[in-house]
């Protein structure tokens, strides 16, 4: 029990001290009905070199994303992250410290925080964020609940161009508390489409850019038509690299902005944990969910950071809160931080001119292949094909060749009779080796 | 611009405590300036294989007219920020961190070397699951214990907090209400419950109502069952509950929230206390949320990520939300929408498959502490709670005094009168002494509340050096020396911060010099 440190002789110690006989005394309170006898039917303590053996056969029955050509993207994006990310995250101050309640000794991780949302509202194009939610989609699926709160409207617009699991999100959480979603059919340009959808009773438009088909928009005139209506602009963006290169969604009109921060500081790691951006016009700043950290003084005037407007929040406003929140995404937030300080702006511009200079290459081989055809107009580093057969299945045989050629549209959204299109996406970390194994194996699979 | 000249070389603190600009530096701790105040704009710390142009042809008109104006730091520079800046907090790894109803237990390294494996750290969520069926496995494991240690029947595993997970647990009753037709409308919890609870059951689009409490902490029956009726769909109780005791009556009131037709949700923030010893299963529970940031020991990192998978009765697990994991002949399988064997899902609660880095460290630990290890994971836990209640109760008063307490201990602030101290003051002082302040003013329902949580991972020896440490402070408490608490603290990085000041005019980002 190497993580215990009392032995018997403290054990019996301490429970002559508390005036126990044994430690069942201490379990009184339990029902003598419920009380186990023994340990649970699992199996017992293991040494560290047991559970190492153990996870590592898992870890080795799974394809990792940098063994190999690797197209994947729909939300969760793999590029290159500085080693000095992993090892400051895991400074102990930072890796086992809690939220920062206690400000005089948590200003590390407060002014982590107030960095963390300059630079998120300086990439949103917004002047308010917060210090991060869970990840992209349920940032969008608070997005659309504050969006309600704002217009004390129900009715939610959703692009066919948002990602579809990020709509389930939010139809989920917003259908639970009497908030309708509307969400358009799925097409690969279909950002314009919600200005038709638009009305009196419309609450927030979601719309994404770029979209889960790759494609990139201005979404101006979207922001014009929603206000003309009374309504919000809530942009998403689930590659937060493109950020460098593209428009933010503050210039184009956004009234709330969120993105999946995963890209910048986190790896893939299967879906979670990461870290959701979130930010809005200064007007909605106590609408907003989620921790927020602000500048003040100490007692003797110097600058210091605290968590603050915490009457918005769950431990103090309780049933009037803004959001159930509480535990954010701390830790994958200080990793964004920290890659995000490496690069500088200059380094994220020139990390998304790759991206798309990469995406450019590997387009320009799939296109070639007879029976392949582009589908998205414009892309930043992500596109849509369509095959001549099922993409699951092309997906399938190139994954026994070893090759990860994307996420089938089926995969996200079955419902959209889009079986034959293949998301497919190229970053920074893709080789031209990687793209003429790829062009090359597909061409044979659908020949 | 003052503080730039502060850095490098330490210099005489005297020197360097004359800055406004942010902490006082003593000795090797260093005053940091923001990363805005030290980078520089043109810089980037990376170095990059190429460079490439941009399309205009796709592109035209989309792209911004400059980079991001954000500062870069080389790789020095920025190891020196962070690091600095690391110096300014207090951790598990310091010394005891005693927040109530936190959990603030020691996080093995063993978790987080294999949470790095690649394959697990660089897997993709959406690539084909033939690629992953390691992950999946390990999700399957996973479940296989949670379900073992609750005795319940099925799991949702995606919820990504404790928070998130009480979200999914009043949905699946949501959703199993409407399944027959019987739409209910309000959530009846303690007033002694985390702020989490009312907030979800508001999101969740019910009315709360609260529950009394009785003179031992506990829930009121009577109260309860007054309350309980056609319209309430859930009943959501904390066992152990806030106050760090077990509701003895727990099994009673499973009964009578299924009498009423509703649910009974059991907020598992506190599940270290029993895990092992007594499974919620057995006591009549629906469902229940494990933040596995608590009980099993994942990091908690400055405020997150968490996970907070749910544990789901017979009742509701055929309402639980996509993705839903499957063990077929071809191997793991995922469920991905709402159709087929998972068409009654009540939807899906985030974009993936919820927390894999948190479900590997968690596995990690549960593996190493084995069934044995986790029972005598509780029984220690409590051990060193009563250890403390017992050694700090002739200074401080315990708010339940009578029997013991499991977990956590909880002192009001009766002891405190006449001081011309709070609560607040006594926590600020603990700082000056080398310890993280207890959770304060946390359960409402005890005046100035102290709730302190050691978790069995603190030895005696620690244990001993943190009561010696509060007793001392109680003695200066009462014997008057006021103005060791009004100050404190006074050998923290920052004296006490001006939070009135922080909200009236809400500074939440660097604009510049001025």
């Amino acid at each position: 029990m190497r993580y215990l440190p009392l032995t018997d002789a403290d054990r019996s110690g301490m429970l002559a001290v508390i005036g126990a006989s044994s430690i069942d005394d201490l379990f009184v309170d339990t029902p003598a009905s419920a009380r186990l006898a023994g340990p649970v039917d699992l199996p017992a303590h293991a040494s560290e070199l047991a559970v190492e053996r153990a996870l590592g056969a898992l870890a080795g029955r799974n394809r990792a994303a940098g063994a190999g050509p690797f197209f994947c993207g729909a939300g969760a994006y793999r590029h290159h992250v500085p080693a000095s990310v992993d090892h400051i995250i895991q400074r102990s101050e930072f890796l086992t410290s809690y939220t920062p309640y206690q400000p005089e000794i948590a200003q590390g991780t407060l002014q982590v925080l107030f960095e963390f949302q300059t630079q998120v509202a300086e990439l949103l194009g917004l002047p308010v964020a917060n210090a991060s939610m869970y990840d992209g989609s349920t940032a969008c699926a608070e997005a659309v609940m504050m969006a309600a709160r704002v217009t004390r409207r129900r009715k939610a617009v959703l692009s066919g161009g948002l990602h579809p699991h990020y709509a389930s999100a939010a139809h989920t959480l917003a259908h639970s508390a009497g908030v309708e979603t509307r969400r358009l059919a799925a097409s690969v340009d279909a950002e314009d489409a919600v200005i038709a959808a638009i009305d009196a009773e419309t609450a927030c438009v979601v719309v994404q850019t770029p979209n889960v088909f790759g494609t990139v928009s201005d979404v101006s005139a979207i922001a014009e038509a929603a206000h003309a209506a009374g309504a919000l602009l809530i942009v998403v963006t689930t590659e937060a690299v493109s950020l460098g290169l593209l428009k933010s969604p503050g210039e184009m009109g956004a009234d709330i902005a969120v993105a999946e921060g995963q890209s910048i500081g986190n790896g893939l790691m299967f879906g979670g944990p990461y870290v959701g951006l979130f930010a809005c016009r200064e007007a909605l700043t106590r609408q907003m969910p989620g921790r927020l950290c602000g500048e003040t003084v100490d007692a003797e005037g110097r600058r210091g950071f605290v968590l603050t407007l915490s009457t918005r929040e769950q431990h103090i406003r309780r049933d009037k809160a803004t959001s159930n929140i509480c535990t954010n995404s701390g830790l994958c937030a200080l990793a964004f931080s920290i890659h995000m300080s490496l690069l500088g702006g200059t380094g994220l511009a020139r990390l998304a001119r790759l991206n798309h200079a990469r995406a450019l290459s590997l387009r320009a081989a799939l296109a070639a292949i007879p029976g392949v055809e582009v589908l998205t107009p414009r892309i930043f580093n992500e596109f849509a094909l369509r095959l001549p057969g099922s993409a699951a299945a092309v997906v399938e045989a190139l994954a026994r060749r070893d090759i990860l050629a994307g996420v089938p549209v089926s995969r996200v959204d079955p419902g959209a009779g889009l079986d034959d299109v293949l998301l497919t996406c190229a970053t920074e970390t893709t080789t031209a080796e990687d793209v003429a194994a790829f062009a090359q194996a597909l061409a044979e699979e659908i020949a | 611009m003052t503080a730039i000249a502060n850095l490098g070389r330490p210099t005489r603190p005297e020197v360097m405590t004359t800055t406004a600009e942010g902490p006082k530096a003593r000795g090797l701790v260093q005053s940091e300036p923001l990363i805005f105040e030290l980078g520089g704009w043109d810089k980037t710390g990376v170095d990059f294989h190429e460079d490439a142009d941009v399309d205009a042809g796709d592109l035209a008109g989309l792209t911004r007219a400059a980079a991001p104006r954000l500062p870069g730091l080389s790789e020095p520079e920025t190891l020196r920020h962070y690091v600095r800046l690391s110096q300014l907090n207090h951790a598990i790894d310091l010394a005891l961190y005693p927040l109530g109803s936190c959990t603030m237990k020691h996080n093995p390294r063993l978790n987080e070397k294999m949470a790095r494996l690649p394959g697990f750290a660089d897997i993709h969520p959406l690539q084909p699951v033939s690629t992953v069926q390691g992950a999946l496995a390990l999700m399957e494991e996973l479940a296989r214990w949670l379900k073992m240690l609750t005795g319940m029947p099925a799991v949702a595993l995606s919820p990504k907090a404790g928070a998130h997970g009480e979200l999914c647990g009043l949905l699946t009753m949501r959703a199993a209400h409407e399944a027959r037709g019987d739409a209910r409308k309000t959530v009846l919890a303690p007033t002694s419950a985390h702020g989490t609870n009312p907030a979800t059951a508001a999101l969740a689009g019910y009315q709360v109502v609260e529950i009394a409490q009785t003179d031992d902490g506990r829930v009121d029956l009577a109260d309860l069952a007054a309350k309980l009726n056609a319209d309430v769909a859930a009943v959501m109780v904390t066992n152990p509950n806030t106050c760090g005791l077990f509701e003895r009556d727990v099994i009673e009131i499973a009964r009578l929230t299924h009498a009423a037709g509703a649910y009974f949700y059991c907020d598992g923030a506190n599940f270290n206390a029993i895990v092992g010893r007594v499974r919620p299963g057995d006591l009549g529970v629906d469902a229940m949320h494990i933040n596995l940031h608590k009980t099993f020991s994942t990091p908690h990192g400055g405020g997150g990520p968490g996970a907070g998978p749910v544990v789901l009765s017979d009742a509701l697990a055929r309402f639980a939300p996509t993705p839903w994991l499957t063990h077929g002949e071809d191997g793991f399988g995922l469920v991905e929408h709402a159709q087929g064997e998972a068409a009654a899902a009540f939807g899906r609660l985030c974009a993936f498959h919820g927390q894999m880095g948190m479900y590997v460290r968690a596995l990690a630990y549960m593996m190493s502490h084995g069934s044995d290890g986790l029972r005598q994971v509780a029984e220690d836990a409590v051990l060193n709670a009563n250890y403390i209640r017992a050694r700090l109760s002739g200074a401080m008063s315990a708010a339940y005094p009578d029997g013991p307490c499991m977990h956590e201990a909880l002192f009001d602030d009766a002891w405190l009168e006449g001081t011309g101290v709070t609560t607040l003051d006594f926590a600020k002082a603990m700082i000056d002494v080398g310890f993280h302040p207890m959770t304060m003013y946390f359960p409402l329902v005890v005046h100035g509340a102290m709730l302190i949580e050691p978790t069995e991972t603190e030895s005696r020896a620690e244990l001993d050096r943190f009561c010696d440490a509060l007793l001392e402070l109680a003695a200066a408490a009462k014997a008057g020396d006021v103005e060791r608490f009004k100050g404190a603290p006074f050998h923290a990085p920052l004296r006490r911060l001006d939070e009135t000041q922080a909200a009236r005019k809400p500074k939440l980002r660097w604009v510049g010099e001025n």
